[in-house]
Formats: C-alpha cells, structure tokens, sequence
C-alpha cells in the first residue's frame, strides 16, 4: 500500500489553488539494479481530480515524471469547504485516492 | 533624466552578477512549496504513534532530552548526553536507543543496516518527523554535562583531523567563507553558519537522487568524499562531529527538514 498524498487546497478569490505531492517510486525502466538487470517501469499513469464530486482535472502520466511528484492545479469557481478528491492509477494497477477540504 | 539613466546603470550589472549559488537558491525556493520531505515526515509521525518491533509498542514514551514523547523543541538541543544510556547521543541514535528499548528492535541489526532500507529507512522517516516538529527553533545544545564539553572537544579534534588518500580533513571544506565544490557553496563550520545553514538544514531532501538524508548519512557522505573509511552509524565521532556543529550553530535557526538540489 501506497503513502498517502499530500494536498493542500487554498481559495483565492473565485479560485483555488491545488497543490498535491505524492509518494511514488516512478521507475523509468531504464535503471539497472547492482546485478545488472533492468528496473521495471514503475509509474502513475493516470491522475484524476475532482470538486464536489465533478471531474476537473485528468492527466496521462509517463517515465519523464519524477520521484515523488508534485502537481499544482487552479480550479475556477471552487470555495472554501468544497470537496477535492485525487486519486491516481499505476503502471500496475496500484490505486491510490486521498481527499482535502478546500480552506 | 540622467538620474534614471544612472540608476538604470547601477542595475544591470547587478542582475548580470547573479552568481550560480543564487541561481541555486532560486530553484530552491521554487521547490520548496512540494518539499517531499514533507511526505517522509508524515511517514516519520505515524511510524512514532504505530505500535511496533517484537514488544508491540509505539515510540510515544521515548524520550528524546524534554522528557517522554516530547517531540517539539528536542531537534534543537541534540546531541546532547542521556543518562538512561549514559553517553551523548544525536537524535538517528537516540531514535535506535528508543527502538530497542521500547519495541525491542536490535539496534546493533539497524546500524549495520544500510542507509535507505529496511528499519533504517524508517529511522531516517521519524528523524525526519522529530526535526520538522523544531522547525524555525533555533539551536540551543546543552553543554553543561562534562561528558558534553568532552564530545565538543572530540568533535573539535575530528573536524581538524587530516588522513586519508587525500590527506583531507573537515576543515579542509568546511573551515573557510567562500569556499565551493563546483556549484556548491560550502558553510563554513568552525562558526554559527547562519539561518538554515549546515547543520540547521538536515535531515534534507535530495531532488537528485529523491532520497531522504539525515545527519548520519550526511556525515557518511562526507567521509566517502574525503575517500577515508565510512565512520560506524551512530559512532562516538560522528555525534561528536554533531556536537562541534550543533554547538557552534548556537542561534541558528532550523529550517529542517530541507531541500537540497
């Protein structure tokens, strides 16, 4: 299982602002162990966000992403106490999904 | 209207000067906002609340120099000297001491574990999780038990000790204003460095290698650029090396856990 992600969620005006960092590996599949063999490609591939419940953000993730990633994302219309879920999806399947409350 | 021009003058050079170490501390700042060290803290603080090792039990009664489990304020004045143990320990082997007395982990087996794995890796995540609960206190080492002063002696004498392929010492970095490897700038460590600087700015996060750095390893890294041979996790020289920092950092504030290129 996964580390939790961290998201901070600020309003600002008629926005918010939207800063996640998560805890991932995001192997290339380049990288060769001390035995000489490959690394397998280990990596989100898919992150999703949403307000309330309604999609917001969508991304397709590859190996140029670094180690612990981190996203910052602005959200029209958002207010404080609205609902912000992400949750990403890996290369193996690996699912993660934490949630924030906008302040 | 020849004012402006002057003061237009007076500018542009300044700007073409922007050394490389504030390009550095430019790139710094902009990734400081997503410090991952922030997600090894919040690893670090649910390791310490987790029941845990062979004897079930969290880390929440360690005593870490304030007393058990106080956790706020404990980075700042480490090492400093344990009466349980009876000698001065940083804040990684204090941690172990804990481990092993409270979860009945084998603190000799963690040692000897290599940095980044297994219960090391955890130990790394909790100090991590201990110095960002002193963040922006400033660092106050107790020297008044006698076998304290005598680490700060030790940690003296280690600092200026040269050896090795390269007849290095500590010193021989760290011992000046102004000095660099490459684009590094290298705090002089003989003094109170200032802010954030040095021994106030670790445990750290490397963006480089996105791997998370304590003091130990820090120190280790040191010794396998001055090509001697690796100190022992937790060895009397290296927490005497942290009390000759950490005292000489008097005042400093801590901006641990940091960021580093």
């Amino acid at each position: 299982m996964s580390d939790p992600m961290r998201i901070r969620a600020q309003a600002q005006g008629d926005k918010a602002v939207v800063r996640v960092l998560m805890s991932h590996e995001m192997e290339t599949g380049l990288r060769k162990d001390s035995a000489g063999k490959n690394v397998p490609a280990w990596f989100i591939q898919e992150v999703n966000a949403s307000l309330n419940g309604k999609p917001v953000f969508n991304a397709f993730w590859g190996t140029a992403i670094s180690k612990n990633p981190f996203v910052q994302f602005t959200i029209k219309g958002a207010k404080a106490g609205d609902k912000i879920v992400v949750d990403w999806v890996d290369n193996r399947g690996d699912k993660r999904s934490d949630e924030a409350t906008v302040t | 209207m020849l004012g402006v021009l002057v003061a237009l003058l007076g500018v542009v050079p300044v700007q073409a000067q922007k050394s490389a170490a504030d390009g550095i501390a430019e790139y710094r700042k902009m990734l400081e906002d997503g410090n991952p060290a922030e997600l090894f803290e919040a690893r670090g603080e649910a390791l310490w609340k987790q029941k845990r090792g062979p004897k079930g039990a969290s880390l929440e009664a360690c005593d870490l120099g304030k007393g058990a489990g106080v956790v706020k304020g404990a980075f700042v004045e480490l090492p400093r000297y344990f009466a349980d143990t009876g000698r001065v320990q940083d804040l990684e082997s204090r941690l172990v001491s804990c481990m092993q007395a409270l979860q009945g982990f084998d603190a000799a087996a963690i040692a000897n574990t290599p940095f980044g794995r297994g219960e090391q890796d955890n130990v790394t995540a909790l100090a991590t999780y201990v110095a960002a609960s002193s963040k922006s206190l400033r660092f106050n080492l107790p020297q008044s038990h006698a076998e304290e002063r005598r680490m700060y002696e030790i940690g003296k004498r280690v600092f200026y000790f040269r050896g090795g392929p390269y007849d290095f010492s500590c010193a021989s970095c760290h011992g000046e204003d102004g000095k660099r490897i490459r684009l590094q700038d290298l705090p002089n460590l003989t003094k109170n460095p200032g802010d954030g600087v040095g021994f106030a700015a670790w445990p750290a996060y490397r963006v480089s290698n996105g791997q998370m750095w304590g003091m130990q390893l820090r120190l280790n890294d040191c010794y396998r650029q001055q090509r001697f041979p690796f100190p022992g996790f937790g060895s009397e020289a290296t927490v005497a090396l942290g009390v000759f920092m950490g005292v000489n950092a008097k005042g400093a504030e801590s901006i641990a856990p940091s960021i580093k290129r």
